[in-house]
Formats: structure tokens, C-alpha cells, sequence
């Protein structure tokens, strides 16, 4: 021991490519500290713990600048066993726990302890006899460390996911010479009550030394647990505050940021939007795996821009495919007052919907097919336009085909050699035009457009921002966006709803101040924050 | 109401094995066959057949399914049987050179079969199925051609007479053969055989008793039985049931041998690496488990204890087909174990066991039974080929509705909103 820091990470760059994912970012940790982690989506904060863990990811693209010492001693950590030989220990988001297993045998998964028999004395150690009794007592002793009384025979199948992540973390407090422990969203499955005897567990772990680094979004957890907080934003190092001396408005603040004006802005509306709803939502649940919705109500007026915006994985995908019927939905949805089935994606579309998919590649297009089959291809199989019929014989016609994909080409700008190029040979930002351009050919009343400007250009994305404003405007079309870029949803939406964690945080004018963004992404409504905000 | 449904999922788990213990009982009765008969030609059959059904294990455990490329086992334990027919070694010496020469053959396709699977994963059953009829191919060259053509066979019938390569069928039972080698050891009447198997069953529950594995209450019941089955057996017409019964004590042993063999292998390093990788590869993996060597071990063991069944099947016949006693091995030896009550992903002994006893009842009896209800014996043959097709058919359909009913919506959406 000895030196100050267990861990410090020394002006960490790392490069995809071009792409700066982290830049000049410094981490330092004391013994017996937990230490938050908190940023948005792409910060950085999985890249910075990549680099730590020495994941084949990172070494495979040209390693990192800067210096990770441990103990004060400059290491250099090229995979993760070695991270774990150094005593540096995950807990998963994930759970890597094994069903079928007891919870003392995935404490000791590939640790067990063993006895030599005749056999293994001849054909090696991994013929040795399971001691299983010693292996229950040192799984007992981390299981009481970590609090649980659970009996450590039980099957992990059937635990409550609360429990498998205390397992989880018996299982590294487990490993001889721990010094470190990363909890990667420790809370997010947990229940309030769990959460917070998962916060006195890592509590009593700092306690006997260990260091902790604490990965989250939700600031309450922040307050409570930790000792430091280091704040990342878009890859850079955005502050490193102790947690006394700063208060959960500050760090929605230093979290989310100024990204300077927004390259699109809407013309201000002329008249005020009419009350009357076009879709009402009411307790839609969606399974769609990684983004899961669980409870989430709201109302879309006619002709406005609706934005939905919260951190990934919290849901806010889900809500536009569940609608569409791509995944497994239940609730009440009504569409221009009429009661709306899910789970029927046909139905869906016929009724006067459409979505630009987020997986442009996967679900969105035909990438082998060409642009003028992309376009039409929907409103062919929905309406059964572009088609004529000779006797029995449906055929598609080409010329009102061609004839409206020149149109489309020309109106969204889409870079191609011919409308019979393949999709899949566009540019992300053209690909995305083109889905749009499918989805205006079967004139919706109403637009879901998912995650429009993930990995396009600048110049795309502002062309495709502003033909979303220009349908609205133009048309009267009500667009439903759903975005990462908090930037983009509050330069052109009329109203922002803040998922986290499967519902609906609130809903919040553009203009609102980056805090309340901020808090309402960590799961706190900003108007629940007033008194209570600033005593931390 | 629960308990109703807790029967109803009974039901639809074991639903193959109850299918044929229905079925079996439907057969024998229309089938006209005495109890004895049945249970003379199921004791050989048993013994023949077990020990290949309990070579499936360890690759499902590992998450590898049915290991349908057990057929290569089979062809390398005929390579090593074809060789020690050539050298002329008699009985029991000439089993245990098949056996030794079974090893490292069966060994070394195990390797590369095992290095196949792994660059196919979740496809392991086909795959193991398509690369038997592949080496199918490959072994028929190296009967028709390598054999008695580039490499010459000297001893008498082994090639085929005026022309290339090595004869149709191999016969093991002449003086020089190995015919009953290790069935001929120790035969006992079947009384005889239960009280030594008692005895011995009795002792090992003593053993585990004061190494204190199992409890006092455990042992007494076990001995409880023993002493039931061999009290009901002093009743005449229950001994008369097994009059014609012979138990071929060596080769039971070594079946019984095998069954403690899989579950002593499971309590080891390597069975927990098994295991963990049969549930989930990637938390394996990430737990520093060399998953796909784990995966090559699984399956060459699997390979070589099927050569050896296939040699133990062939010392009871006393011949075999050169170019097709090793094609049907996988189906049928799969399609035991799932009669059994097994499925890809969970196997144990009792399953193999069960499943043994079950499927060849069956074969026993559908041939007289199709002869004595549609008249022709053609009948229960083809039925019983049909059915060996419907019953793994069957369990992998099960397998896959059950993942798809996890997944239903419904289900999910429960999960999901808690």
C-alpha cells in the first residue's frame, strides 16, 4: 500500500479511428473510497473502464495514450485476467452468474477448491475432486460479508435478480487480493429497498479498504454513496468534485452541458397548437430486449413535434416499436380516438402510421435491394400501390415506382447514381433519407422517426432535422422523435419526454434548463427537486 | 388448482417417456409374447446396447446436444476390430487390443470433431449428423480401397473373395474372434445375479454410509429395497418370469462402471467445467474457462466410449456389417436417450438407462405385435424405424416450444413489468 491512490488513470486518449472517444481524461481513487462515475451515453465511461480492464477491444485498435498506475506503480494491463490478477474486480450489469449452478458454485467458477485422487495424480488438476464443503465455507464467509443469509446451497435459477447481484458481488469479494471493485449500473435492476442495502454493502466494503468505482445515472445513489465524483462528458473530463462540496443540480449541470446553439431551429409557430390529442398512451409496457418499457403514459397533440429523449437502454426506443408492433406490447393506445391494437405491425401501418426505424441496417432497409424497391416497397405491401393487375397476376409499376422515387431523390437530396442503386451501397446519412423517403410514400398522418441522425454526418443530419420540421410545418404531419441528442430534440421538438428506466420522468419544454434535463435523465422530476435539491 | 397444473407440467415433460411406456404396453398385448421371452432377449439387449446410450452424457451436459457423431466411434472401433481380426487375436486378449486400439483412433476424430463443433456452435447436432454421413464416405474408402488393396489383409474371409477390399461382414464368433469376450467371463442366472448385484449395491451404500455422503435414513431405505426385490423374488411365480434369464455379469459391471465414471467425472475440476459450459459459454468464458477446449475434451471422451460401445455390441452379436453397423448408432442410441426423459440440454444415467429399457422393449415387441394386427411383421418394423425418427423429432420440438413459451409475450411482458 502506501500510496495515495489505489488506482490512477493519467491523461487516458483513446482513438477509434478518427474518432476521439476519450480525450485527456484523468481518474484517481483512494484506498477505501467509492468514487462515482457519472456521464451521459458516449461520454466515455465504458471506453475509460475498457481501458482499465485492458479488453481486447481497446488493444485491438491501437491501444491508448496515457498512464494507469496501480499502487502508485505505472502497470500495464493487456487483458483482463491480468486486471483481475491485479486485483481489480467487475460487477456486471449483466449478471455472469449460471442458473443451473448453487450460488457457492458460481462463487468459486473456475476457483473451485479441489483434492487430488488417484486419477488426477496421473492425468493432471483438472481431474481433482470438487471439495465442496470448503468451498460452501469460503462462500459463506463472502456471502456474510456482503450481508446475505441466504442459504449458500441454493440454486441461483429462481433467486430474485436483487439477490443475484449481491451474489454477483460475493463472488469478487471472493477472489484473494481485491482491491478495487467496479459496479457497472449496480442499481438498475434493483428494487428501492435492494438498492439501498446494496449502497450499505459497498459501504462496508470501502470500509475495509477496498475501492469502489460506482457507475450510474441515478445522482440520488450518488449523494448517498460516494466519497468523489469525476463527471465525463462527450469524452472529455467535464469535473471532479468531492461529494460534500457539490450538490445533485450541479452535476445534472456538469453532466449534460452546453453543446453550443443548435444547427436547426423551427420557425415558431403562428398559432398555438390545438389540445386535441392524436395518440393517447396509456400504461404501454414493451418487451424489446435492452430497452424495455415498463409503464408509460402520454399524449401527442395534433400537428406538434414530440420529442423523447433519456439515456439508452432506459426505454425510449421501445416506445415506437411497440407501437408499430415490431415487439411484444401490451396497454391502451388510442390513435386519432379510436381505439389502436398492438401487436400488429400491419395494422399499424395501415391506420395511418409510420416509423423510420433506429436500425437503419437491420429493419429499416432491403440493403441489397435498390433505392426505388426500398421506397415503394412498404406502400406496395400496405396499400397495394404501384401495382397493376393482368388477370391473375399482380406486377409492379415500374414507372409510377421510378417516377416517385425521382421524386423522393430530388426532394430529400439523396446522393445516389440512379434510383436503382443499392441501398446498402449509401452512405448512412443517404440510407437514412431513404427510409424517411419510405415512409412519406405511404403519406403518413403520423411519424415515428427513432434515433434519425445516429451516425450520420453534420450535414445530414441537419438535412434530415430540417425535413422533419418542413413535413411538419408543410404538411401538418405530427412527428414523434426519439433521440439521444437532447441538442437536436430541444432545437425543433414543441415538448421533450424524459424516459428513465421504462417510464416517463416528465415532460419538458425545450427551453427548460439543462439541470432539469439533467435530473429528469437520472429519473428525478425536476419539480420534485425544489427544497430538497441543495442539502445533498 | 396448482397441484393440477403442477401434474400437467409433469405430464408435458416426461410426455415421451409416458408416449412409450404407453405404447410398449399396447405392443406387448397385442403382440402375444410371453413375459419371459421379453425380458430374456431386453437383458441382452440391455447389456449390448447401454453402454453407447451413456457415451451421449457428457456432450449434453457440456451444451453440445445429442452427439450424433458417435457413428465415428463406432467406424473407428471397426478399424480396430478389422485389424485385431487380421492378427487373429482370440477372446478376451483380442477385445482388450480392440479396446486399446479403439482409444487413440476414436481419440484423435473426437479431436478433430470437437474442433469442427467449435466453429459451428448451436449447430453441434446437425452438424455432428452431417459429418457422420460425410466420414461415412471416407471410411468406405478405407475399406473398399486402403484396405486389402494398398495395405494387404492376409487372414482368410476378410476380403472380399476374387475381388478388392474387405468383406461384407465381419465375423467375430470363429475360434480366432472375440465372440462373448467379456459376456462369456461370468454368466449367472438372473437370481444368482440379483443377489450379487444386491450384495454389491448394499456394500457401496455402506461405503458412501461411513464416509458420511449420504444419511442413515438414505441408507436404510436403499437397503430396505434391495431386500424387497430379493424377498419378491423368493415368490415362484416371480422367479419364473426370469427363468430363461442369463446376466452377463462382466458386462454389466463395466456398464455400471461407466455410470459411476459420469457422475465421479462431474464431482472433478473438469465436470464443473462441463457444466458451466453446458449453461451458459459466455459467463464461462468469462470466468477464464478455455471454453472450446472444454468442448473438444466432451466430445472426444464421448467419441471414445462410443467406439467402446460399439465393441461390446459387436462381442455380443458376434459379427457385424463393415459398411452399416455403424451407420444407425447415432439415431438410435439418441433417440434412446431422449425416450428415457432426457433432452439436449439435461441427460443422467437413470435417463440412458430407462431409456434404454424402454426403447428396446419396443423393438422387441412391435415386429410380432404389426404381425399379429396387420399380419405382416414388415409392419412393426417400419414402425418402429418411424417412431425412432418421431421421437427425437419430437424432442427437439418440445425443446424449442418451451424456449419460444419462455419468450411469449405474455410471459415476457410479465417479467418485464414485475
Amino acid at each position: 500500500m502506501g500510496a495515495e491512490y489505489v488506482l490512477e488513470m493519467k491523461n487516458i486518449t483513446k482513438r477509434y479511428g478518427e474518432n476521439t472517444v476519450l480525450e485527456d481524461v484523468s481518474l484517481s481513487v483512494r484506498p477505501g473510497e467509492i468514487h462515482a462515475l457519472l456521464g451521459e451515453n458516449g461520454a466515455g465511461k465504458s471506453t475509460l473502464m475498457n481501458v482499465l480492464f485492458g479488453m481486447p477491444v481497446i488493444h485491438t485498435t491501437g491501444g491508448f495514450e496515457g498512464s494507469v498506475s496501480i499502487d502508485g506503480e505505472k502497470v500495464n494491463i493487456a487483458s483482463p485476467n491480468e486486471a483481475m490478477l491485479k486485483g481489480i474486480g467487475m460487477v456486471h450489469q449483466e449478471f455472469m452468474l449460471l442458473p443451473g449452478f448453487t450460488i457457492t458454485e458460481n462463487i468459486k467458477l473456475n476457483r473451485e477448491i479441489s483434492r487430488p485422487n488417484l486419477v488426477s495424480r496421473v492425468l493432471g488438476k483438472n481431474l481433482e475432486t470438487l471439495d465442496m464443503p470448503a468451498m460452501a465455507r469460503d462462500a459463506r464467509k463472502a456471502l456474510d460479508k456482503v450481508g446475505m443469509s441466504i442459504e449458500e446451497y441454493t440454486l441461483v435459477k429462481g433467486l430474485p435478480v436483487g439477490y443475484m447481484q449481491f451474489v454477483e458481488i460475493a463472488r469478487e469479494i471472493d477472489k484473494t487480493g481485491i482491491k478495487l471493485l467496479v459496479f457497472d449500473e449496480p442499481t438498475a435492476v434493483l428494487t428501492e429497498s435492494e438498492a439501498q442495502q446494496l449502497i450499505q454493502v459497498m459501504k462496508q466494503i470501502a470500509q475495509s479498504g477496498i475501492a469502489i468505482i460506482f457507475i450510474t445515472h441515478r445522482l440520488e445513489e450518488v449523494m448517498a454513496a460516494s466519497n468523489a465524483i469525476t463527471i465525463l462528458r462527450d469524452g472529455k473530463l467535464a469535473a471532479t468534485r468531492n461529494t460534500q462540496e457539490t450538490t445533485m443540480v450541479e452535476m445534472a449541470e456538469l453532466m449534460i452541458g452546453r453543446k453550443g446553439q443548435g444547427m436547426v431551429s423551427a420557425p415558431p409557430r403562428t398559432q398555438p397548437l390545438p389540445d386535441k390529442l392524436v395518440l393517447e398512451i396509456d400504461h404501454l409496457a414493451v418487451d424489446m430486449p435492452g430497452e424495455e418499457v415498463k409503464d408509460v403514459s402520454f399524449g401527442v397533440r395534433e400537428g406538434e413535434i414530440f420529442g423523447i429523449g433519456g439515456l439508452a437502454g432506459q426505454g425510449k426506443v421501445g416506445i415506437p416499436n411497440g407501437i408499430m408492433g415490431l415487439y411484444p406490447a401490451q396497454g391502451q393506445v388510442r390513435f386519432m380516438g379510436q381505439p389502436f391494437a398492438l401487436n400488429n405491425a400491419g395494422a399499424a401501418l395501415r391506420s395511418g402510421m409510420a416509423m423510420v426505424s433506429e436500425d437503419r441496417r437491420g429493419v429499416g432497409l432491403l440493403l441489397d435491394q435498390s433505392i426505388e424497391d426500398n421506397i415503394v416497397f412498404s406502400a406496395m405491401q400496405i396499400y397495394g400501390q404501384f401495382l397493376y393487375k393482368i388477370g391473375p397476376f399482380t406486377n409492379k409499376n415500374g414507372r409510377a415506382c421510378r417516377k416517385v422515387t425521382d421524386e423522393m431523390i430530388q426532394e430529400l437530396d439523396i446522393r445516389c447514381t440512379s434510383a436503382s442503386q443499392p441501398a446498402g451501397t449509401l452512405s448512412g446519412g443517404n440510407q437514412q433519407k431513404v427510409c424517411i423517403a419510405r415512409a412519406l410514400v405511404l403519406n403518413p398522418k403520423f411519424l415515428f422517426v427513432a434515433e434519425p441522425t445516429r451516425g450520420i454526418d453534420i450535414g445530414a443530419k441537419k438535412l434530415v432535422l430540417e425535413t422533419l420540421v418542413r413535413l411538419n410545418r408543410e404538411k401538418g404531419m405530427t412527428v414523434v422523435m426519439v433521440s439521444s441528442e437532447l441538442q437536436e430534440l430541444c432545437s425543433i421538438c414543441d415538448r421533450v419526454a424524459i424516459v428513465s428506466e421504462g417510464a416517463v420522468v416528465d415532460v419538458l419544454a425545450p427551453d427548460s434548463s439543462e439541470a432539469d434535463f439533467g435530473l429528469a435523465m437520472s429519473g428525478i422530476k425536476p419539480g420534485d427537486m425544489k427544497g430538497g435539491a441543495d442539502n445533498g | 388448482m396448482r397441484e393440477k397444473t403442477d401434474i400437467r407440467t409433469l405430464l408435458r415433460n416426461n410426455a415421451v417417456t409416458i408416449m412409450f411406456i404407453i405404447m410398449c404396453a399396447v405392443c406387448f398385448t397385442f403382440s402375444g409374447q410371453s413375459i419371459n421371452y421379453v425380458i430374456f432377449e431386453l437383458m441382452s439387449r440391455l447389456s449390448r446396447n447401454a453402454f453407447i446410450v451413456l457415451a451421449l452424457i457428457i456432450p449434453i451436459v457440456a451444451g453440445m446436444g445429442i452427439n450424433f457423431a458417435i457413428t465415428i466411434g463406432a467406424m473407428a472401433s471397426q478399424i480396430a476390430m478389422l485389424w485385431v481380426l487380421e492378427w487373429q487375436v482370440p477372446g478376451i486378449g483380442g477385445f482388450l487390443l480392440a479396446a486399446l486400439l479403439t482409444a487413440p483412433i476414436a481419440g484423435f476424430f473426437g479431436l478433430l470433431i470437437g474442433n469442427l463443433l467449435n466453429k459451428m456452435k448451436g449447430q453441434e447436432m446437425i452438424g455432428g449428423m452431417i459429418l457422420g454421413y460425410f466420414a461415412n464416405g471416407l471410411y468406405q474408402l478405407l475399406f473398399l480401397f486402403i484396405f486389402g488393396n494398398l495395405i494387404p489383409l492376409n487372414s482368410p474371409g476378410l476380403v472380399i473373395k476374387g475381388s478388392t477390399g474387405v468383406a461384407n461382414t465381419m465375423d467375430v464368433s470363429k475360434a480366432t474372434g472375440f465372440k462373448y469376450a467379456l459376456d462369456g467371463i461370468w454368466k449367472l442366472p438372473f437370481g444368482q445375479a440379483l443377489y450379487v448385484f444386491s450384495g454389491v449395491l448394499a456394500l457401496f451404500c455402506l461405503f458412501l454410509l461411513l464416509r458420511k455422503r449420504i444419511s442413515g435414513k438414505k441408507f436404510g431405505l436403499c437397503l430396505g429395497v434391495l431386500a424387497a426385490c430379493c424377498l419378491l423374488y423368493q415368490i415362484p411365480q416371480v422367479a419364473g418370469i426370469f427363468s430363461m434369464t442369463q446376466v452377463p455379469m462382466v458386462t454389466f459391471a463395466v456398464v455400471a462402471l461407466l455410470c459411476l465414471f459420469n457422475v465421479a467425472l462431474m464431482r472433478t475440476r473438469l465436470g464443473q467445467q462441463f457444466r458451466a459450459v453446458g449453461q451458459n459459454r459466455v459467463v464461462a468464458n468469462a470466468a477464464g474457462i478455455n471454453v472450446n477446449r472444454v468442448r473438444v475434451i466432451a466430445i472426444m471422451i464421448s467419441t471414445i466410449l462410443a467406439g467402446w460401445g460399439q465393441l461390446i455390441f459387436v462381442q455380443n452379436m458376434g459379427s457385424f456389417q463393415t459398411y452399416g453397423a455403424h451407420e444407425q448408432v447415432g439415431l438410435y442410441a439418441g433417440a434412446a436417450i431422449l425416450v428415457g426423459g432426457a433432452s439436449i440440454v439435461r441427460a443422467t444415467n437413470g435417463q440412458a438407462l430407462l431409456g434404454c429399457i424402454l426403447f428396446h422393449t419396443l423393438f422387441i415387441l412391435a415386429p410380432a405385435a404389426g404381425k399379429n394386427v396387420f399380419g405382416d411383421a414388415a409392419i412393426g418394423e417400419y414402425f418402429r424405424v418411424f417412431i425412432s425418427y418421431g421421437v427425437i423429432a419430437m424432442a427437439l420440438v418440445m425443446h424449442a416450444w418451451g424456449t419460444v413459451q419462455k419468450r411469449k409475450p405474455q410471459n415476457a411482458l410479465r417479467a418485464a413489468v414485475r
